[in-house]
């Protein structure tokens, strides 16, 4: 049904993907964490960086990690001299590019499921013994796993899809930067190419309608907490 | 005296003395809903910091403003039974059961989990999550789990008020089982008389100021 190559797409568009969210998801997680639980000067502002992404055209983003990671940005420059390593045009660069557009979108569907998380649980896990960690990993984090969960979802469609901030970083290089949608475009630049466009498409929807499906179906599992939610009689 | 506890509770504009001295047994804090009942056991428990003062629960300072002590709430021993249950929803009753009585060094594990559970009569619940539980069944297995965290007093705040007539003469019972047989001093905040008068041995009046 595929061409090698196609399948060759697709597997870097999921390589890209994965690269993205498995990067994206501490630093999300902290960002959450911070804006969910924490109380400081300039919360605003770094809610409004966050987000960021979300509203500004992709082609600018794009262009911004040209001048922060390009050859010579600061730190494209510190990691070229420090680690030999190279983002500008490889897939590498890539999954930057995908991380920093799913970045908001992971980070409110984690700082909601924090929210939502009954602190008073965390109160009784202390008077029952538990330090601070403890009740992090064996309430906190358990009662909030099915938004976290749904949030790399979620972000793993966004990276699948990610587009201008992308061309614009890593530029459209076969079997080295040409994702699904670039691939798309490319061959939407020829003429005589509809059926490959039409089986690249088919995968991105569905990549996309799988991701957000199961997304919705761990958002749902979720909310163990007060609303008895479904999956009760597990056991 | 078991409990010392002599603290100035700040908290939303309205502020709670809580002074008093008590032998073990059943202490009620008796006073009317909103007078900050719950922030005196919220700081005798160390989930609340008072704005200055002291506790000492059995002759172990909790809490000195002025000697700059301040217990994290794991290090009290202060089993607490919360108004709602307050059982983790993602854990059975046995994990729920078992949360504290796994992190209590061995030698504060003063009761059995074999005999928690027969003394409060739920070995029928253990494999049930916590949000098919009625109120009162809630409610004893919440007690069960403070009771094995291996803690040197209870904490009890309003534990029947959510519970309907015929629940609340069973909890009541269990409680009065807890102060009689396993004479657990027992911290306990409601605002209904009866209650009080039928299971406290010491009544301590909280007002609002």
């Amino acid at each position: 049904m595929l061409s090698p190559e196609e399948w060759q797409i697709v597997a870097l568009s999921l390589r890209v993907s994965f690269l993205a969210i498995l990067c994206t998801l501490p630093v999300a997680f902290g960002l959450a964490w911070l804006l969910a639980r924490k109380r400081f000067a300039g919360k605003i502002v770094l809610d409004a960086l966050v987000h960021l992404p979300l509203v500004l055209p992709p082609v600018v983003t794009g262009w911004l990690l040209l001048i922060v990671f390009g050859a010579n940005g600061p730190v494209g420059k510190l990691l070229h001299d420090l680690f030999g390593m190279t983002l500008m045009f490889r897939w590498t660069g890539a999954a930057l590019a995908a991380a920093i557009m799913a970045l908001p979108l992971m980070v409110r569907a984690m700082r909601l499921s924090l929210e939502a998380v009954d602190q008073r649980y965390e109160g009784a896990a202390r008077t029952l013994g538990a330090g601070p960690w403890r009740t992090f990993f064996e309430v906190t984090l358990p009662l909030a796993s099915p938004g976290i969960v749904a949030g790399m979802v979620l972000g793993f469609a966004r990276s699948i899809g990610e587009f201008g901030a992308t061309i614009t970083f890593v530029s459209n290089i076969p079997g080295e930067t040409r994702t699904l949608p670039l691939a798309i475009y490319t061959s939407l630049q020829l003429p005589g190419n509809e059926a490959a466009v039409t089986r690249l498409a088919l995968i991105s929807v569905a990549l996309s309608l799988g991701a957000l499906l199961l997304s919705e179906v761990l958002a749902r599992r979720g909310g163990l907490g007060s609303d008895g939610a479904k999956g009760s009689h597990v056991l | 005296m078991f409990f010392e506890i002599d603290i100035l509770i700040r908290r939303s504009g309205r502020t709670v003395h809580g002074d008093f001295k008590a032998l073990s047994g059943l202490t009620a804090l008796f006073g009317p809903s909103g007078s900050g009942k719950t922030s005196v056991l919220d700081a005798v428990a160390g989930l609340l910091k008072p704005e200055r003062g002291r506790i000492a629960v059995d002759g172990r300072v909790l809490f000195d403003s002025d000697a700059g002590i301040d217990l994290a709430p794991e290090q009290r021993a202060c089993g607490y039974v919360f108004q709602d249950g307050r059982l983790f929803p993602h854990r059975t009753v046995t994990q729920n059961l078992l949360f504290g009585w796994n992190l209590a060094p061995p030698d504060r594990r003063w009761m059995t989990p074999e005999d928690a559970i027969d003394f409060l009569g739920i070995d029928h619940l253990l494999d049930r999550m916590p949000r098919t539980l009625s109120g009162g069944e809630a409610q004893r297995v919440a007690i069960g789990r403070a009771l094995l965290s291996g803690p040197r007093c209870l904490l009890m705040d309003e534990p029947l008020a959510s519970l309907d007539e015929a629940r609340r003469e069973e909890i009541m019972r269990v409680i009065e089982k807890v102060r009689d047989e396993l004479r657990l001093p027992i911290l306990y905040v409601s605002h209904d008389r009866g209650e009080v008068e039928r299971l406290a041995d010491h009544v301590v009046p909280i007002h609002p100021k």
